[in-house]
């Protein structure tokens, strides 16, 4: 199944695009979407402590592993702190 | 009594255009001429934050910031002007405040957000905004919200993104922590002055914590609560994300908080943030030996004396566009924030060095350096 990645400030930074499709086994969840992000990315590291990742608009709690489905949106937000 | 009538009726004629609104009325208008908000920081954000709420008739708005207004913040700081450059800015936002409506009081405070006045401060209030730049001032400032149970319009500006939330608000609104239990590194933290920032944008995000705070004292329409605003100026869209409700357990926000009225002012931030309560630069790194690296002036000495050297500039291209060494060539280095103080060219060096370039050279300090020691002409940006 298919996934859409949407990256936010520091994290489009990172992954140098501001959304990308990330092909998923069927069955998978939220945490094996991170695992595959963290593959693709090896610096999303250095945000996924500090940041609030939400699925289809709403808050995914990062130590859920919620089921995923295919054309689901996975966004990953930093926090920002200019003003 | 007479003087009383006069006054309103200047009220009514002032505030007209609000008051038929019917989702408004006198009723909203009354409350708002009745809070109190307290805008913690006077640059992007607070600019459009303090001026609409003080049009807008907020009773009493109180300002608070320690900085000195640069001329580099002119293109977003609407509330300040050419004649305030180098004074401060708490004065220079207040008097504008109150060139706009003499009606309301207005408060400057001219000192920094602290852990030893973060409290009494926002307690002096019914409403806070969060208008800074750093993530120190944010943890603080929402911790003080949570203790002293006041709503926060939080705003965020960086680039061309933009972030708006309500924290504190109710029994389940969450804070800054329930979120961000975990504060970034400081290195991932963008500053206006390295990242850069479009002037608008900031100027949307405080425009809409004005809005938010004028809902949340009026008990008008629906904050922002449990929900984060994502601003994409460049792509023109906005997302609105839901978001959690309170963290069980959450060290400020929750029963079982540990930070409290009494705790408050002796937590530790910059050990919690890694950051200072200003949004000076990261410390530099140090990961070169001495003998790898030589001064500006030394450098300057030794392409005057004609030296045989390639003066590598490892920023961002825009940056080499605005002004580099005459000479030097542009080469990237494109990973984590661009800065100019000398660490990714300390980056690129330890790397040459390990790939077999014995002769790569750091020039100290970057080209903030090179600007103060070796070439005044060279532009500060
Ligand atoms: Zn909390």
């Amino acid at each position: 199944m298919k996934v859409n990645v949407l990256f936010f400030a520091r994290s489009r930074e990172i992954a140098g695009v501001s959304e990308t499709v990330l092909e998923l086994k069927a069955g998978a969840t939220s945490q094996d979407l991170l695992e595959s992000l963290l593959r693709e990315y090896p610096l999303l590291k250095e945000i996924t402590g500090s940041c609030v990742l939400a699925l289809n608009q709403e808050y995914l709690a990062q130590d859920e592993a919620k089921a995923l489905r295919d054309g689901d949106e996975v966004a990953v937000i930093p926090p920002i702190s200019g003003g | 009594m007479l003087s009383e009538v006069v006054r309103l009726r200047a009220e009514i004629e002032r505030y007209s255009r609000q008051i038929v609104l019917p989702a408004f009325g006198v009723e909203a208008q009354a409350k708002l001429c009745g809070a109190a908000v307290l805008v913690v920081g006077a640059g992007g954000l607070g600019s459009p934050a303090a001026l609409y709420l003080a049009a807008a008739g907020v009773g009493r708005l109180g300002i608070v910031d320690c900085d000195a207004v640069e001329r580099s913040n002119l293109h977003r700081q609407v509330i300040h002007s050419e004649a305030a450059v180098g004074g401060h800015k708490a004065l220079s936002a207040a008097a504008a405040c109150r060139a706009v409506n003499s009606s309301i009081q207005v408060e400057a405070h001219c000192c920094r957000l602290a852990p030893g006045n973060a409290l009494e401060l926002v307690r002096g209030y019914d409403a806070v905004v969060d208008a800074s730049d750093n993530a120190f001032t944010r943890y603080l400032l929402s911790d003080a919200c949570a203790v002293a149970r006041r709503p926060l319009m939080s705003g965020a500006a960086l680039g061309t993104d933009g972030h708006l939330t309500v924290y504190c608000l109710g029994d389940d609104g969450p804070c800054h922590r329930c979120l961000f239990p975990e504060a970034p590194r400081p290195e991932a933290c963008g500053r206006c002055s390295d990242a850069g920032v479009l002037g608008p944008v900031p100027g949307i995000i405080g425009t809409l914590q004005a809005m938010e705070a004028v809902k949340v004292v009026t008990g008008v329409g629906r904050p922002l609560s449990r929900r984060l605003l994502m601003l994409d100026a460049l792509q023109g869209r906005m997302h609105t994300v839901k978001l959690r409700a309170k963290m069980v357990g959450c060290v400020a926000c929750s029963a079982a908080a540990t930070i409290t009225s009494a705790s408050l002012a002796s937590y530790d931030y910059a050990a919690f943030t890694g950051a200072q309560p200003n949004d000076a630069a990261p410390p530099q790194l140090h990961l070169l030996r001495d003998a790898e690296r030589l001064s500006p002036a030394a450098l300057r000495e030794r392409l005057e004396d004609g030296e045989e050297a390639v003066v590598v500039d490892v920023r961002p291209r825009n940056q080499f566009d605005i002004a580099h060494i005459p000479g030097s060539l542009s080469c990237p280095y494109d990973v984590g924030r661009p800065d100019q103080r000398g660490n990714d060219s300390q980056r690129v060096v330890a790397l040459l060095r390990e790939n077999g370039i014995g002769c790569a050279m750091d020039m100290v300090g970057g080209l903030q350096a090179w600007a103060a020691l070796a070439d005044p002409s060279f532009p500060a940006y």
